[in-house]
């Protein structure tokens, strides 16, 4: 009887799609010149005034990996639970502000200098950042597990609808709750960053650190297609070895970076002149931390036990429950996992801003979620994808298109990868469970 | 039977005690006050609070007016249309004000202006910068409406014409929030003069009050290369725009309009920069020595412009209740009409547009503290 009605239903959906097949190649066309239209404006302005662009799109680096640290809370979450938590762009807030007392009242960046008097100011203010860094994690991570234990696990075995509207809930309450008087105020305050800011452009970086960085992009992406050509042979060990964390940190860190500092020291010379490219040290930060923290994520997912038994439970949590893993805690370790990447996204944003405010989780946090269902939610490469490309659609629309229109453009790209793509650009299509 | 006996004995206890409460207001004269005590603009509300108040008890210690102490309700109006529908809705039904001190932000003043003038209530807003506070689609003076601040007009010229002269630019760049009446005006204002004065704004670039990143808009500055960059924004914003600016090797002179006048302006970045001001404690005028002193006697801080212009528009409105000698607003409104008052800010008389005419002072970043630097008349 099922499979009549399955079929009936079937036929009339092909039915429905020859009917809307006109109106599809409409749409499509006019998708397609769109998309050729907003092509020509900005290959006319790269050929114009190639610095720029180029300056551009480092702005909209920048941007883009600060959106991705808050895009694998969502989308880890949503891999495992099936759950859009509202309230992760409201733990990135908790986050910035707790690295701001950090920093503020307990003074915590500078504890190098002031318990071991000799030492090297550079390292100091390294040490310093970590551990503020490594707070605002944890904080951020404890905060992350109390939403799951008390707002989320009770709706569990509930209507997906019921825990949906909960983490809206508890996003409003963390955002107002924050705006009160004797919380966090709703007052837009100066941050004071952990270390000073430097720009460097063209001349300031050594040819050194070049040479270093492009070496162990090199090196890594070798010893990559290395072991991956004697994997194919058969070696199981070296193909094992292709996959370590390692090398993907010194492909993505040393291929970024190498790529953004090359561009910076090379003077670009054009009719109006000679046009210095800049890169801040925040900017620099914010990839490499970013870098850092995803590799780190993909390690824990592909490689640990608890990645396994992650992996596992997002597959099927009835069977892995039956299989012997306990789904309480690895749910418990998403979230922790995905709220301390949340928080240190909260610091680099606010570091990179210069400003703390109550609301400030809403926007950054809806635009990474947006950029997890570009990349395809679920999948951790496709959120760094995802939001590379969110960043860089909102800065060169902003810049080259129209600045007031420069969410409607990267959100309008959202709706034209999903009706070709739905399923995101890295997301597995839904296949029918067994 | 019995129980609609009761339930009619306790509607009439309570008309009786609605009438006794009304009886009670209509003789004293109620002032309502509503400025934005929360979101990005606390500090400008309280501010205005405290200068309001301040003129009030001083009045109330003197005797009060028309012989009884004047009464004070306060709302938050928070800076944004829809609160500020709400708190003079509040204040004129509920509490029976018949004069409203407030709005600070002209896009909270327009709204209550159009409730005071429907309800005949009489507003004069002490920081509300936007012609359409006072002047309704049409052109026509709202008759009970007026303002103790110069208007855009007179800030963004008076910028523009600082520039061209004091500072020698040639070339500017204007950022602004499109959707922000108070920004437009200014920026408007300062592009019409700047450029009719010779000199030519190379980048105008808008953005949504949300955004935090303006790494796009400054990049295009930066390549056009301004001598200066006009931010009309609230302090909330340009400190934000400054230090980006800056970050990316921007070297144009910064240059705003009142909303950078806050403790929480961040002077390491706006280092430099040039603000046009409705008033500077610095000023030598024995007025603006003395309310300054007494100020700071009652608060313990430095009055800001905004407490300033609170004092002036509290000090405007109850002068002129006292020159009517009635508190019906009409009667006031013309009293205001025809008045000159010596007030602290600077000597006001009104125009037929209801803005006062009166000069402004231009101040500096330096340092890390604002400093006077000129007046300019109008």
């Amino acid at each position: 009887m099922a499979a009549v009605e399955r079929s009936r239903s079937k036929a009339a959906m092909i039915l429905k799609r020859r009917d809307g097949q006109i109106l599809n190649y409409i749409g499509s066309g006019i998708f397609a010149l769109g998309g050729m239209g907003v092509l020509f404006v900005l290959g006319k302005q790269l050929i114009n005034n190639p610095p720029l662009f180029i300056q551009q799109m480092l702005n909209g680096l920048q941007l883009g990996f600060i959106y991705a640290l808050i895009a694998l809370g969502y989308t880890m979450v949503y891999g495992i639970v099936k759950l859009i938590n509202f309230a992760h762009g409201d733990v990135f807030m908790i986050g910035a502000f707790t690295s701001f007392f950090a920093i503020s009242i307990l003074d915590l960046h500078t504890w190098p200098t002031r318990l071991i008097p000799g030492i090297a100011p550079g390292l100091s203010i390294v040490l310093g950042t970590l551990t503020v860094m490594l707070l605002t994690m944890v904080v951020s991570a404890v905060l992350a597990i109390v939403i799951e234990r008390f707002a989320y696990r009770p709706l569990r075995e509930k209507p997906r609808i019921a825990a949906l509207i909960t983490a809206i809930a508890v996003s409003f309450f963390l955002e107002y709750f924050g705006a009160l008087p004797f919380a966090l105020t709703n007052n837009y305050i100066t941050y004071p960053r952990p270390f000073e800011i430097a720009v460097f452009s063209a001349g300031i970086i050594p040819i050194g650190v070049l040479v270093a960085l492009w070496a162990l992009f090199g090196l890594s992406i070798g010893a990559y297609f290395v072991l991956r050509a004697m994997g194919k042979r058969g070696n199981a060990k070296m193909r094992l070895w292709a996959q370590h964390p390692l090398l993907q940190l010194g492909m993505l860190l040393g291929g970024f970076l190498a790529v953004v500092l090359t561009l910076t020291t090379l003077r670009i010379q054009t009719e109006r002149g000679v046009w210095d490219l800049s890169v801040s040290n925040v900017a620099l930060v914010i990839m490499g931390g970013s870098i850092l923290l995803q590799v780190v994520l993909q390690y824990i997912v592909s490689q640990t036990r608890l990645g396994k038994a992650m992996r596992a439970a997002a597959y099927d949590k009835q069977t892995a429950r039956l299989m012997g893993i306990n789904v309480d805690t690895v749910i418990t370790a998403t979230f922790a996992l995905g709220g301390a990447l949340g928080g240190a996204g909260g610091m680099l944003y606010a570091t990179a801003f210069k400003q703390v405010h109550h609301l400030m989780g809403i926007i950054p946090g809806m635009k990474a979620f947006v950029a997890a269902v570009l990349g395809g939610i679920g999948s951790i490469p496709g959120a760094l994808v995802g939001s590379l490309i969110m960043g860089q659609a909102e800065t060169l629309a902003a810049s080259f298109i129209s600045t007031p229109m420069r969410d409607a453009i990267s959100f309008s790209l959202l709706i034209i990868v999903l009706l070709f793509r739905p399923q995101g650009l890295f997301g597995e299509p839904p296949g029918e469970k067994v | 039977m019995r129980s609609r006996s009761v339930i009619l004995s306790v509607l009439l206890l309570i008309s009786l005690l609605a009438f006794s409460s009304c009886g009670k207001s209509s003789e004293a004269v109620k002032i309502a006050i509503l400025a934005p005590l929360s979101g990005d603009v606390a500090t400008f509300g309280q501010s205005t609070r405290d200068g309001a108040m301040m003129a009030i008890e001083e009045w109330n210690a003197k005797g009060g007016l028309l012989g009884n102490p004047i009464e004070v309700v306060v709302e938050d109006s928070q800076c944004s249309a829809e609160a500020a529908v709400s708190a003079a809705n509040k204040v004129i039904d509920q509490d029976g004000a018949k004069f409203i001190i407030g709005e600070v932000c002209s896009s909270a003043s327009i709204p209550i202006s159009e409730i005071a003038m429907a309800k005949g209530v009489l507003q004069i807003s002490p920081t509300s910068t936007n012609p359409a506070v006072t002047v309704d689609a049409k052109g026509n003076t709202k008759s009970l409406i007026f303002r103790a601040c110069f208007i855009d007009p007179f800030q963004g010229t008076a910028a523009a014409k600082f520039a061209l002269e004091n500072l020698h630019a040639k070339t500017a760049a204007v950022f602004l929030d499109q959707g922000n009446d108070y920004v437009r005006g200014l920026a408007e204002y300062f592009i019409a003069a700047f450029e009719a004065g010779g000199g030519q704004v190379l980048v105008k670039e808008t953005y949504t009050g949300d955004d935090q990143d303006f790494s796009a808009i400054i990049s295009k500055a930066k390549d056009a290369n301004p001598d200066i960059l006009y931010l009309p924004d609230y302090y909330s914003t340009v400190n934000v725009i400054a230090a980006q600016a800056r970050e990316k090797g921007m070297t144009a002179v910064f240059m705003g309009g009142d909303g950078w006048d806050s403790p929480d302006l961040d002077e390491a970045a706006l280092e430099g920069g040039y603000f046009t001001n409705h008033y500077s404690p610095e000023d030598p005028r024995p007025e603006v020595q003395d309310f300054v002193k007494k100020y700071q006697a009652k608060y313990g801080s430095v009055p800001d412009a905004l407490a300033t212009l609170a004092y002036d528009a509290a000090t405007v409105l109850l002068k002129g209740i006292e020159q009517a000698g009635t508190a019906d607003p009409v009667a006031v409104a013309k009293a205001i009409e025809g008045g000159v008052f010596p007030v602290v800010s600077s000597e006001i008389s009104y125009d037929t547009q209801h803005n006062p005419v009166k000069a402004a002072a231009m101040l500096q970043v330096t340092g890390g503290v604002v400093k006077y630097v000129a007046t300019i008349e109008p």
